[in-house]
């Protein structure tokens, strides 16, 4: 794998009572490149995700995360160490807190010292206002700052949840399928907001959405069955036989690669 | 437009504020002794609502034992009442239960800085120990409730059983001074009047101060959803701990205030009974709103010294129905009514927005487990 590499997991398998969700998985992302992860239902995308976030551990394998403070291997870490580093995930469903206005679920997201007493004696400083601003800017949801975020539509709620993501200021941000259940409107805005954020961080997206896939990625990753099956740019992928026997083959997603 | 609307509500909330508070400091001018010794001990409960409010409405934890923390406010001052009345001898109940001399717990309570201190401490440590075993054991929902049920009988049966220590059933009476002053007199019961409200103005600070707080974003986070607050790093049991010791120090000084009130506690007052009551106050005032728990407070108390003067066996019927009415019809009660009917005129008018928009079924939300 290149030494430039932010991420690099080789030769991962991981085993749930014996049966093998990934096996001998190899992957490596660049600084500042949109990763997107896919492949048919149980293909491992998921649990790829849960063993960089250091929910899942495998039995077998190396991830190591070349952060800013040096190298780190995720396997030997627990889950919010692993984010108190800079890894980021988000789950598929929004999980914001729907009595909190916009802003105060930003606020409260922020990377700080998270003790009763601290928060206690916390207020704004001009600085962390600024940065609150700056994430609404992003993820456009300024005009909605005060609204309570239980009241926001699905792609509003999935937003702030990236935005609150992005206040703990993660190097690497992992998203399951952020588009599910989205209007067209709400993914292409999905995806330049993606697009924005690689300017600064890594961003690796499980996606069922291949619309979506297409109009956005720049490099894409094809599992089948736990097992790297192919990498490279979208037009490599659709060319791929074996990327297209797999998804046409089992009469499944026969839409996907089209 | 945003600012000018907020400094017009922030003006408008001041004067509330001003306006109630001169209402309360001047009631000994125009209330009967009477019902100024009534207001008195409501104002009191409405420091207990208040603490429970922000354990219940912000925090999302259901205590159904409030009333033993307020017992133990109202026991410690009682204690020390008892102590000033018997004149340096033993308290009566304590002779007829054959003691000769006073209990080593009793003697701090000769003191009443040392009761008051103790009358806030005690209750906030037990809410503290009960705290440290329940929510750091991941003890929540209505299993969190049932323990804080056990605790109130527990705790009744513990005073009723130990009559020479406590007074048993019949509890502390027949107090006759405070501070060298007599109880009864016109001067004593303006004060006592005075420095509950001065008590609830304080707690109301404080819990406003709290809410408003970055804490308080975090507290109403761990009610909308604990695991998602652990995740984004917090520690929700600390949080929950502090927020059920400060909740229980309210109490306590409540029960304090209510002893001075009343001239009497036993058992009874710290039961089961009262501490759901304690519950409805802030269900119907409407949860999670400082102002509910103390109109609910109010409303409730009135309407059961109305009620059950008139018709003293209905009232229990009436405050049974009253709450199945509020859960089903009124999850935000009475200030999430009156909410929503401003919220309504001004859709009707054009002005505002759903930016405003209350929350109005905090206790139907999905995610809310306490209940």
């Amino acid at each position: 794998m290149s030494r430039t590499s932010i991420l690099s997991c080789e030769e991962v398998t991981v085993a749930f009572d014996g049966f093998k969700a990934v096996q001998g998985m190899s992957l490596s992302l660049d600084p500042g490149e949109l990763r997107f992860l896919i492949g048919p239902n149980g293909a491992g995308k998921t649990t790829m995700l849960d063993v960089i976030c250091g929910k899942v551990k495998p039995v077998s394998g190396s991830v190591s995360f070349h952060s800013r403070s040096g190298v780190v291997d995720i396997t030997k870490r627990k889950e919010h160490k692993i984010a108190e580093l800079g890894i980021g995930r988000k789950f598929q469903t929004p999980s914001i807190f729907a009595g909190l206005s916009v802003t105060e679920n930003l606020e409260i997201a922020m990377s700080q010292n998270r003790s009763v007493w601290a928060t206690l004696r916390a207020s704004l400083t001009a600085r962390e206002r600024e940065r609150i601003e700056e994430e609404l800017a992003l993820i456009g949801l300024a005009d909605h700052r005060h609204t309570r975020a239980g009241l926001l539509s699905h792609g509003q709620k999935q937003w702030l949840e990236i935005g609150m993501m992005l206040m703990q200021e993660p190097e690497i941000l992992l998203l399951d399928e952020p588009v599910a259940g989205m209007t067209d409107r709400e993914t292409d805005k999905t995806g330049e907001l993606l697009q924005e954020i690689v300017k600064r961080r890594t961003v690796v997206v499980v996606e069922h959405d291949m619309e979506f896939v297409r109009n956005f990625a720049s490099k894409v990753t094809v599992m089948h069955e736990g097992r790297l099956l192919k990498d490279g740019t979208m037009d490599e992928i659709q060319r791929d036989d074996r990327v297209a026997e797999v998804y046409l083959g089992k009469g499944r997603d026969a839409h996907a690669v089209g | 437009m945003r600012g000018l609307w907020s400094d017009r509500k922030r003006l408008w909330l001041l004067l509330g504020y001003a306006a109630a508070s001169a209402a309360l400091f001047a009631a000994p001018l125009y209330l009967s002794d009477f019902r100024l010794n009534l207001l008195a001990k409501f104002l009191a409960f409405a420091i207990v609502a208040l603490g429970l409010d922000l354990l219940w409405g912000y925090t999302g934890v259901l205590s159904l034992g409030h009333g033993v923390f307020f017992g133990l406010g109202a026991y410690a001052m009682g204690m020390h009442l008892k102590l000033a009345a018997s004149g340096g001898r033993l308290p009566d109940f304590m002779d007829w239960s054959g003691l000769t001399s006073l209990p080593w717990f009793w003697q701090p309570f000769k003191s009443f800085p040392a009761a008051v201190l103790l009358g806030i401490l005690i209750p906030s440590l037990l809410a503290l120990f009960l705290g440290f075993f329940t929510f750091r054991n991941r003890i929540k929902g209505v299993y969190f409730t049932i323990l804080t049920q056990a605790l109130v009988i527990i705790v009744t049966t513990l005073f009723v059983g130990q009559q020479a220590y406590t007074g048993g059933t019949n509890g502390l009476t027949g107090f006759t001074e405070l501070l060298g002053s007599p109880l009864r007199s016109d001067g004593m019961k303006s004060a006592l009047y005075l420095a509950t409200v001065i008590a609830l103005i304080a707690a109301y600070a404080l819990c406003r101060y709290l809410t408003t707080s970055r804490m308080g974003k975090v507290l109403r986070a761990i009610r909308d959803g604990e695991n998602r607050v652990r995740f984004l790093g917090y520690d929700p049991a600390t949080y929950q701990m502090a927020t059920f010791a400060v909740s229980g120090a309210l109490a306590g000084l409540a029960g304090m205030l209510f002893v001075l009130h009343v001239g009497i506690i036993s058992p009874s007052m710290m039961g089961i009974v009262p501490s759901i009551e304690m519950i409805l106050w802030v269900a119907i005032g409407g949860r999670g709103t400082l102002v509910g728990a103390l109109i609910g407070t109010l409303a409730l108390n009135y309407a059961k010294s109305g009620l059950s003067e008139a018709y003293p066996e209905i009232w229990t019927i009436f405050l049974g129905a009253l709450f199945i009415v509020v859960t089903v019809f009124l999850p935000g009660g009475i200030v999430g009514l009156i909410r929503k009917g401003a919220g309504s005129v001004r859709k009707k008018t054009g002005r505002g927005n759903a930016h405003h928009e209350p929350d109005v079924h905090p206790v139907l939300r999905g995610s809310n487990r306490s209940v």
